[in-house]
């Protein structure tokens, strides 16, 4: 069973690897307002965590935001590479996330057929 | 909604969009009493009385303020039909209280679903959220907050794969735990 001391001593493991993250990573954003729950928001999620576990990406930040009015396009799903404008993806499913993943943050090739929208800042 | 987790996935949301920098989760499950108390304690910005009232009718709708939904009045109703209720307890400038509450035995109660994920995403997706989640289950019980993972971590995010997996693991062996290690609630 996973125990609180097993996260103090992956610490220690992790200071020794001076693998401190720093701004400036790429960010994924997931919509989770009622609308993106109902329509399967928390799963997407989880897959996006699995996917940063799972390629051990470092550099990721992984956030959740509210409803922005575009319900019937849930999951919506951004991603913002630094310097970058920030792509957002529309109905996405846990299926569509490693492609997501493995094209757009580690290969910076947006995915035009899953995207709906760009908003340059 | 098909979990009860999601609904109170759906109720932290809500304390995030009212401008909760706290966040408490309370689950209480005693099944002598045969009930489930779920509370979700915020500082937001709160509602007053009218507000209240407004929140849990799905056809009043104030476009003026995000707090607004389905979100309330899909629970409250998950909950009256299970012999339980919703309670809505707020004071505007300080924050609000809700507190669902479900017959455990009842034939139509929502299983709780995959709690585990719910809070992994509210603890990972909302990083400046002092977030704290206690859990009991007739005399067991659990509990975690941000404040005390955010001590030992030191600087290192919770998105830094080992510590994914750590948590992972963590929420899911306590969870299962509270049930006696059989997953019978949680898929």
């Amino acid at each position: 069973m996973k125990t609180i001391e097993d996260l103090k001593r992956l610490r220690e493991q992790l200071k020794t690897k001076n693998n401190l993250r720093h701004d400036g990573g790429t960010q994924i954003i997931v919509g989770m307002g009622t609308c993106g729950i109902a329509a399967g928001a928390r799963q997407v999620m989880t897959a996006v965590l699995e996917e940063v576990a799972k390629r051990k990406l470092e550099d990721v930040k992984v956030c959740q935001t509210g409803c922005i009015g575009m319900c019937e396009k849930e999951v919506l799903l951004d991603v913002v590479r630094p310097g970058e404008p920030r792509i957002t993806y529309g109905r996405v499913t846990p299926a569509d996330v490693p492609k997501i993943i493995a094209e757009h943050v580690v290969n910076g090739r947006i995915i035009a057929e899953l995207a709906i929208g760009k908003i340059v800042e | 909604m098909r979990e009860i987790s999601l609904h109170i996935l759906d109720l932290v949301q809500n304390s995030i969009e009212a401008g909760a920098t706290a966040v408490k989760l309370e689950i209480i499950e005693t099944i002598v009493k045969d009930s489930m108390v779920i509370r979700v304690y915020d500082n937001g910005r709160g509602m007053n009385k009218k507000m209240r009232q407004l929140v849990i009718d799905p056809f009043i709708t104030t476009r003026t303020t995000r707090r607004i939904g389905l979100g309330l009045p899909l629970m409250d109703m998950s909950t009256k039909r299970c012999g339980g209720y919703l309670k809505i307890d707020s004071t505007p400038g300080q924050g609000t209280v809700i507190e669902a509450m479900y017959q455990h035995s009842h034939f139509d109660r929502p299983p709780m679903g995959n709690l585990v994920e719910t809070i992994k995403s509210i603890l990972v997706g909302n990083p400046v959220l002092e977030f704290s989640y206690k859990h009991t289950v007739d005399d067991k019980s659990i509990s975690i907050s941000s404040r005390e993972i955010a001590d030992i971590l030191d600087g290192i995010s919770l998105t830094q794969p080992d510590v994914l997996i750590w948590l992972h693991g963590y929420l899911s062996d306590n969870i299962a735990n509270l049930y006696g290690g059989a997953n019978d609630e949680n898929n």
